[in-house]
Order: C-alpha cells, then sequence, then structure tokens
C-alpha cells in the first residue's frame, strides 16, 4: 500500500513537473501571438552595457533551470538559441516574459520589475547559438 | 515525538534539503509578506520550504511564540499546492502541535492583466491552541489566546478557508487585496476577513554582477489585516486589525530571509507580533526526484 502510495506521488510530481519526452518538437508560435503593439515595443535597455550582463545573472538565477545554462534548452523548456527566437522582436519576448504561457508550464514573470524584463531580453537577443534541441 | 523534538527535525529536514539541492545556483525573487498573497505563483516543478515564527505580546496571559512549516509546491504554471505544519510555544505553559493545512490556488487567466484574480481554497485540520495568524477572520480578539494550551488543544477545527486574490504590479510596485471567507464545517457561521499589501524592491533594475547586499535583493512592503466579522455581524467592528511594516532579503542559493514588525490597531489586537520567515526555493524539485529513482540525469 505504501509503495503504490509513493508511486501515486512520483508519477503526480514527475507527470506534473515536466514532459517525459526528451526530443519534444518545441512551439514557438507563441512568439506570434503578441499584440502587434507589444511586438513593436523597443527595449528601453538597448543602449545600456551592462544590460546584456545583468540578463545573464537573471537568466542564471530564473531560466537556467528550464532552458539549460546556454539557453540550449531541456526536456523541460525550449531553446532559446533558435531562428524563431532570434527573429522575434524585443517587444515580442519581453511580452511573453510578462504573460508566461502557463498552459504550457512558462511561468509568468510579471513579478520581475519590468526592467529586469529587458535586461532579460537584452541578453537572449544576444544569443547567437545555432538551431539546436529544437 | 514531543513537540520540540518535533521543531529539532523540521530544522534538520530544511538544512539536509538545502545542502541536497543547492547544486544550481538561483535566487528566489520573494516579497515581504506574511499574510497578504499575490498573484505571483510558484515555478512549476519547484519546491519551497518554508519555516515562519510569530512571537506575540498577550496581555492577561503569557506571551507565546507561534510557528510554522510550509512545503509549496508547482504543480503547473497555474496552480499552487501548499502544505502547512504548524504549533506554538506559550511561555510558562507548554509547546503544541497545533495542526495541519493543505492549500491551493491557482490562476483562471491565461494572460497577465492590469488586475490579477487568483482563487484560493484550503482546508485546515487545526486545534484552538493554534496561534500562527496566518489570516484573521470574523471576530478572533487577543484574549481568545488566553485558554491554557492543555484545555485549547481539545478543541478541533475542521475549516475551510477561500479566498479572493486580487493583485497587480505596476511600475516595480506590487499591490495585493485578499477577501477572506472561512467556514468551521461543524455548524458554525461563514466568518470574513481581509489583507491589503503593497511592496517593492528597493532597486528594479538588476545589477551586471552577482551580489548579496545589492538594493535589488531587498523587497520593502507593508501589509495590513484584519476581520470582518461573520454572516450575522459583519463589518470592522468587535474584531482585531493589524499593520506591519517588513523586508524581504533574498540571497544567492534560492534562499530569502523575511522580518516584519507588526503593531495591533485596537484593544482587540494583539500589541506588537514580531514575525520572522526563512525560506529556501528547490528549483526542478521534480526532476531531481525523478533523477533519484530512475537514474537518468538531463
Amino acid at each position: 500500500m505504501k509503495s503504490r502510495s509513493l508511486g501515486g506521488l512520483l508519477f503526480l510530481l514527475t507527470a506534473t513537473g515536466w514532459p517525459a519526452d526528451g526530443t519534444k518538437n518545441w512551439d514557438y508560435t507563441e512568439l506570434q501571438k503578441a499584440p502587434e503593439k507589444q511586438k513593436a515595443k523597443l527595449n528601453p535597455m538597448q543602449n545600456d552595457p551592462d544590460a546584456s550582463a545583468a540578463g545573464a545573472i537573471l537568466f542564471e538565477n530564473h531560466c537556467e533551470e528550464c532552458h539549460g545554462a546556454n539557453a540550449e534548452g531541456t526536456r523541460k523548456g525550449p531553446s532559446l538559441c533558435v531562428k524563431e527566437v532570434r527573429d522575434a522582436t524585443p517587444g515580442a519576448i519581453f511580452w511573453i516574459l510578462t504573460n508566461g504561457v502557463v498552459r504550457k508550464k512558462m511561468p509568468v514573470w510579471s513579478k520581475l520589475p519590468e526592467q529586469q524584463r529587458w535586461q532579460l531580453v537584452s541578453y537572449i537577443k544576444s544569443l547567437s547559438g545555432v538551431d539546436s534541441k529544437k | 515525538m514531543n513537540f520540540s523534538d518535533f521543531r529539532r527535525w523540521s530544522f534538520a529536514w530544511l538544512l539536509v534539503l538545502g545542502l541536497l539541492f543547492a547544486i544550481r545556483p538561483s535566487r528566489a525573487q520573494e516579497n515581504p509578506y506574511i499574510v497578504v498573497y499575490d498573484h505571483n505563483l510558484e515555478e512549476p516543478g519547484n519546491l519551497e520550504i518554508e519555516y515562519f515564527s510569530t512571537v506575540g505580546t498577550q496581555r492577561g496571559g503569557p506571551n507565546y511564540h507561534a510557528y510554522w512549516m510550509e512545503f509549496e509546491y508547482g504543480v503547473t504554471a497555474w496552480w499552487t499546492s501548499e502544505l502547512y505544519l504548524s504549533g506554538q510555544s506559550t511561555f510558562d505553559d507548554s509547546s503544541v502541535f497545533t495542526g495541519v493545512r493543505w492549500e491551493n490556488r491557482f490562476r483562471p487567466f491565461k494572460h497577465e492583466h492590469f488586475i490579477n484574480p487568483v482563487l484560493y481554497a484550503e482546508f485546515e485540520n487545526i486545534n484552538g491552541a493554534d496561534k500562527i495568524m496566518k489570516e484573521v477572520e470574523g471576530h478572533d480578539v487577543e484574549s481568545d489566546f488566553l485558554t491554557p494550551n492543555e484545555e485549547s488543544r481539545k478543541e478541533q477545527k475542521h475549516e475551510l478557508e477561500l479566498k479572493l486574490i486580487l493583485s497587480t504590479n505596476y511600475k516595480g510596485w506590487n499591490f495585493a487585496q485578499n477577501t477572506i471567507a472561512a467556514k468551521n464545517l461543524i455548524n458554525e457561521p461563514w466568518e470574513f476577513g481581509y489583507a491589503l499589501g503593497a511592496s517593492r524592491p528597493l532597486a528594479l533594475k538588476a545589477s551586471s554582477h552577482k551580489c548579496t547586499f545589492c538594493r535589488q535583493n531587498f523587497i520593502v512592503g507593508v501589509e495590513m489585516y484584519g476581520g470582518l466579522g461573520d454572516r450575522y455581524s459583519f463589518g470592522l467592528r468587535n474584531t482585531s486589525h493589524y499593520l506591519g511594516s517588513g523586508v524581504a532579503w533574498n540571497l544567492p542559493q534560492g534562499w530569502t530571509i523575511r522580518v516584519e514588525p507588526t503593531f495591533g490597531l485596537n484593544g482587540f489586537s494583539h500589541q506588537f507580533l514580531m514575525r520572522c520567515g526563512l525560506s529556501y526555493e528547490i528549483p526542478g524539485f521534480a526532476r531531481k526526484v525523478e533523477e533519484v529513482f530512475t537514474g537518468r540525469h538531463e
């Protein structure tokens, strides 16, 4: 009985925590769903020379667990070193950070002040990796 | 196991888990609230272990120290579930375990709005000696705590508590309002309460180097909470109200320290409460559990 309860708990933890499929094809269409007005927003930190470095620390603290240390993607979250993200406007990435994709396990990051979300955008836009693990 | 053993074990667990899981650096972004909830939920797969403590003054009786452990798990990005274990020590009296709470918070909307609702449902299986004051409801007053533990612990409460959490993040500030409705399932009327909070980090931009004492790691805030009577006598009278001002210090490796001195606002309230919290966030807890049992690593 005990092992059944433990099994149930593990199932709950693992089934809800992340997809079991390591080769998942991630869907980037949420980036296209950002309203046009949001997509057109310019990054107020784009001329700040420290923004990308600060964004890298924020990424390490809050995003690395799902997206990987080099944003290469993991079983929990997609790679950010892909064409779809590189082609996305800073405003679209900012919109995703602000709203999350809660039905697909991407949390809302509005608890980070706006300035920090833009610093994250600066870092994500600075990534130049190859299309890996898509 | 007596209750001081329970506390010792709780601390030991916190330390062991901290050591076990301190693999990847992580920094929590916790607000300073102790009573108020905002709309930010736990990240999916993360587990936050929290220890809170309230030392309260008591007129007409001995002061007390109430404490509780919280295990907060992000089930999905729109659902957070939390288990509480609570106890208290009343000076010149005794230490008792006061019960268990299980709460769930749900985010009904997909996107962020100017005001964001979160639905909260909690089941409490506690006894009458409970003093953690996680919220104030109905006609909760200071003199309720005068009953000796031996007697008050005999009263069993099975309570359902519902909250509507409304919260907004605006220009670095968070403003949150909670409306509380609670019912002891043993034929007692619905009781009501409220909690209001505002908080802001000392700096909105993150530093470009890793630091512990940077201003962005400190979030200051104020919260006010109290009862609103019950369905037969609704209102702000004949119940207690509190105002507290606190700070949360978000440390590296997922630790957060909270301190909040709180003052009673009327004659029905405790005059002073000293509230503190220590929490540790384990990112990717679910993944780590899976790795332990399956041996599969990223």
